[in-house]
């Protein structure tokens, strides 16, 4: 046994260059550290990318643009906000946001987790995908804005809106443009002009797998974050799915 | 000017700005800082800031920030300038010696008036559009000359580097502006050289710009028409340009000329249930469709009262904001903000096409 699984490393960020502070981690991570704290992160991009034997690793801070990018079973947690590209093509384990996220979060994600307490941005799941076991999902507390889920390939989006103003929609417009793979789950309605073309609208409740699928990841959502899952799935969701697994197959065939 | 030839890079720019709408000034100490957190986005081949306020002795003259090729080029501009100006003070741009900055032009400035035999001749025409004229001309027609900056009270101090070595450079923590603006380049579609770095200035306009402009050619063209010459290989001009043209030619407020270079999508328009906002911005898009830009960017532009950033319509870059009492910060990214800002209020994520917006009080 590794002396070191129980052991704690903090690393001080401050004026770290990225390449630096993450050599820091991936040392701490190749000596079988499993929890590594980070503070005052400012900006420092990659965090998490190739880093072995899946370590936790608590950021407090901003950490920079593609964090977790390519991850790999590592489990992240930020306190506050994370800025863009969080998750890029991540492979698996999970990503957790306590505050708010930027755009393209879950960028041809392939699995694993990212949960959000806030808002994310623009485009985000663009091109997530599943294959096999693998099943990427992302959950969004708050809103999100346009072109959620574009082009996406597989795995599960789900958007909560809670805390949210009634002037702002809960997704932006063009949600789901180009979708060609997996699901949306939306908590309330949307309107025809929220959508994009390639998107079919569903009623989720009716049909038990939907439900139980939900509520797998859900439960973990609402834990984390300390909400009441009983009362957010109370609501009824608004289903996505793409209305052909392959929309621009005749857009070139001319 | 000389343009060193450069491969197509992948696009990454990073843009700041600080402004303090009390006009209470801060040297650019913070605002290199928080370019800086920022360094990847840029790759060392373009780095610069504009500076609001730090000419308060000279503010009646217009401040002309110029780079030279050669003591050649540097005659020609002086003679030029010299037949249509009263030259008040010139002098030297103060720098560091620095060996990591290469290719340096000679680096001048000159606070200036126009003649009144000049006012006379083109009594048809404004100081502003004289000065403009001039800019043009120099730009376009002195070879090896090239004008940064042409505002009252304010200055842009760019170059090839990185932006904090840049701003080190310039020694820009000994001047005090109300409002600083910052760009790290990581040149895309047109070559790095010291005039291309940004911002880009003309009369007290200056803008930064992240992404590239697909409606460039219509765009110029449009402007040629109104006797703007685009002669500095980059498409960040034609928005300087356009605001030049809208805001000061054309008189229009800064949110209706937001809805003509970054008009909202026909679906939009249509959707809009208000009748008469919705014929308004039907009108803007068919009047001024060549003033649209399109393609991505994220910008912040100044003129000296007013700070703005703004994304393109379908949010192809990013640009947070963050307003602290009567302090405004925007930023590429959050990080920029929060290593000079100590507040903890939350971040503001702007739509695309929403004016963020600093305001000068009188």
């Amino acid at each position: 046994m590794n002396r070191n699984i129980s052991k704690l490393q903090r690393i001080d960020a401050r004026d770290l260059n990225y390449r630096e502070l993450n050599r820091l981690i991936k040392d701490a991570a190749n000596e079988g550290i499993k929890n590594i704290h980070l503070t005052n992160v400012n900006g420092q991009r990659y965090i998490g990318t190739g880093v072995n034997n899946a370590p936790k690793i608590n950021i407090n801070g901003v950490p920079g643009n593609d964090l977790g990018a390519f991850m790999d079973g590592c489990s992240i947690n930020v306190s506050g906000n994370g800025e863009d590209g969080i998750g890029n093509t991540m492979n698996s384990g999970r990503i957790v946001i306590n505050g708010s996220a930027g755009d393209i979060l879950g960028y041809s994600m392939r699995g694993g987790e990212i949960f959000v307490k806030g808002n994310v941005g623009y485009r985000v799941g663009i091109h997530m995908k599943s294959y096999k076991n693998m099943y990427p999902v992302i959950i969004i507390g708050g809103c999100a804005r346009d072109f959620l889920g574009e082009y996406m390939a597989g795995g599960l989006l789900i958007v909560l809106g809670l805390n949210r103003k009634s002037k702002n929609p809960i997704v932006g417009s063009y949600c789901g443009t180009g979708m060609h793979g997996g699901k949306i789950f939306i908590r309330g309605n949307v309107e025809p002009w929220q959508l994009g073309k390639e998107v079919r609208v569903y009623e989720p409740n009716k049909n038990k797998d939907d439900f139980s699928l939900i509520e797998k990841y859900l439960r973990q959502y609402c834990e984390l974050f300390s909400l009441d899952f009983d009362s957010i799935i109370k609501t009824n969701f608004t289903k996505l799915l793409p209305g052909s697994s392959r929309p621009y197959g005749k857009l070139y065939a001319y | 000017m000389r343009h060193s030839e450069q491969e197509k890079l992948i696009s990454g720019c990073s843009v700041a700005g600080i402004m303090n709408e009390s006009g209470r000034k801060i040297s650019g100490e913070a605002i290199i800082r928080s370019i800086a957190v920022m360094r990847e986005r840029s790759n060392g081949l373009g780095g610069g800031f504009s500076a609001y306020g730090i000419y308060p002795k000279f503010k009646n003259y217009f401040a002309f920030h110029m780079m030279y090729d050669d003591k050649k080029a540097m005659a020609d501009a002086e003679g030029y300038l010299k037949t249509n100006y009263r030259v008040v003070k010139s002098e030297e741009i103060p720098t560091i010696e620095d060996k990591s900055i290469k290719n340096r032009p000679l680096l001048w400035r000159y606070f200036v008036e126009l003649k009144d035999k000049v006012k006379n001749l083109y009594y048809d025409l404004t100081e502003e559009d004289i000065v403009v004229n001039d800019v043009m001309k120099i730009n376009a027609e002195i070879e090896g000359a090239f004008v940064t900056s042409s505002g009252k009270n304010m200055g842009i101090f760019k170059g090839i580097g990185y932006p904090e070595d840049i701003g080190r450079y310039y020694k820009l923590e000994e001047y005090r502006a109300y409002i600083w603006i910052a760009h790290g380049r990581f040149p895309t579609n047109s070559v790095g050289w010291w005039g291309g770095a940004h911002p880009f200035g003309l009369l007290n306009w200056s803008v930064v710009h992240n992404g590239e402009i697909s409606s460039y050619g219509i765009n110029k063209r449009y402007l040629e028409n109104f006797g703007y010459r685009c002669s500095l290989f980059t498409d960040t001009e034609v928005i300087l340009y356009l605001f030049d043209l809208l805001v000061r030619k054309h008189k229009l407020p800064f949110d209706i000329v937001c809805k003509i270079i970054d008009a909202p999508l026909w679906e939009e328009i249509d959707r809009n249930g208000d009748d008469e906002e919705r014929e308004l911005l039907k009108t803007l898009r068919i009047i001024y469709s060549s003033a649209l830009i399109n393609g991505p960017f994220s910008i912040i532009i100044s003129d000296g009262n007013i700070m703005m950033g703004l994304n393109d319509r379908v949010k192809l870059r990013p640009l947070v904001s963050l307003k602290d009492g009567d302090t405004v910060y925007m930023a590429t990214e959050e990080c920029a903000i929060r290593e000079v800002c100590k507040s903890k209020k939350e971040i503001y994520y702007s739509k695309s096409s929403e004016p963020i917006i600093g305001k000068l009080k009188n």
